[in-house]
């Protein structure tokens, strides 16, 4: 009887369990994308906004944001730039680390 | 046909010796003269700290040159860079189509922004104390790269 009991009662606080999982991964999911319309600014890219028609190799300053410490080029999804200038950044990028302006690599 | 517009940029160890570097540029200068091309312009960057050890160097001493000439005299100007011992790095790459494109885009945004302010009935130019100023409080920070996980 006590066995059966713990058995039963074992069973129940699981399945309330599970249920409250769901219950907080759906108001996660939830809260997590008011979240983001909350926070996310705008991405905007740089070199629209500040009307920069020349992306040069040389200029280590401009393309410095671009290449976090790792050393691998910052994707467009988080940069927010504009898919010509990206294109266009990415010569830029590959042409300063050939003349060692830029590290391939970093760790 | 027209030249072309190329930049050479060349880096040497740090230790080389003026007289070296004087020769070495005599001898650019001899193959750029013999076929038919000029030296627009001729840039020393001096030392600089290198991204990346290029062969136990830390440091180069970066020459750039921008060259109007034809793609032979680029060839083999490359050809003959990349045999020097001297020469650590080195890199040719044409520029004038990409100057070109700009100067346009340029000129457009120019023309075009003028046209709207005359469309306006406002002067072409913009005069002085218009527009946002510029220290924005706003945007004082560059925050671009808010709220990102990586």
């Amino acid at each position: 009887m006590p066995f059966g009991q713990g058995r039963s009662g074992g069973g129940g606080g699981g399945g309330g369990r599970g249920g409250g999982r769901g219950g907080d991964k759906k108001t996660g999911d939830k809260e997590k994308g008011q979240r983001r319309t909350l926070f996310r600014r705008r991405k905007v890219c740089k070199f629209c906004a500040d009307k920069i028609d020349d992306i040069n190799y040389k200029d280590v300053k401009l393309i410095g944001p671009f290449v976090p410490e790792r050393g691998k080029i910052l994707p467009r999804r988080i940069s927010g730039t504009c898919a010509k200038h990206q294109r266009k950044l990415q010569t830029a990028i590959k042409r300063a680390r050939q003349i060692a302006l830029i590290p391939y690599v970093t760790d | 046909m027209a030249d072309r517009q190329y930049e050479l940029i060349y880096i040497l160890p740090p230790d080389t010796a003026e007289q070296q570097v004087t020769e070495l540029h005599g001898q650019v200068e001899a193959v750029v003269s013999r076929m038919h091309g000029q030296i627009a312009n001729t840039e020393n960057w001096g030392r600089k700290r290198l991204a990346y050890e290029i062969g136990h160097n830390k440091e180069g001493f970066y020459v750039l040159q921008v060259i109007n000439g034809s793609g032979e005299l680029m060839k083999e100007l490359d050809r003959r860079l990349k045999v020097m011992d001297l020469v650590i790095r080195h890199m040719v790459v044409r520029v004038d189509a990409e100057k070109k494109v700009v100067e346009r885009t340029q000129t457009k945004r120019r023309t075009e922004s003028e046209r709207r302010r005359v469309k306006r009935g406002l002067p072409p130019q913009r005069q002085p104390g218009e527009g946002r100023p510029a220290g924005d409080p706003d945007d004082g920070e560059d925050d671009r790269f808010d709220g990102v996980e990586v």
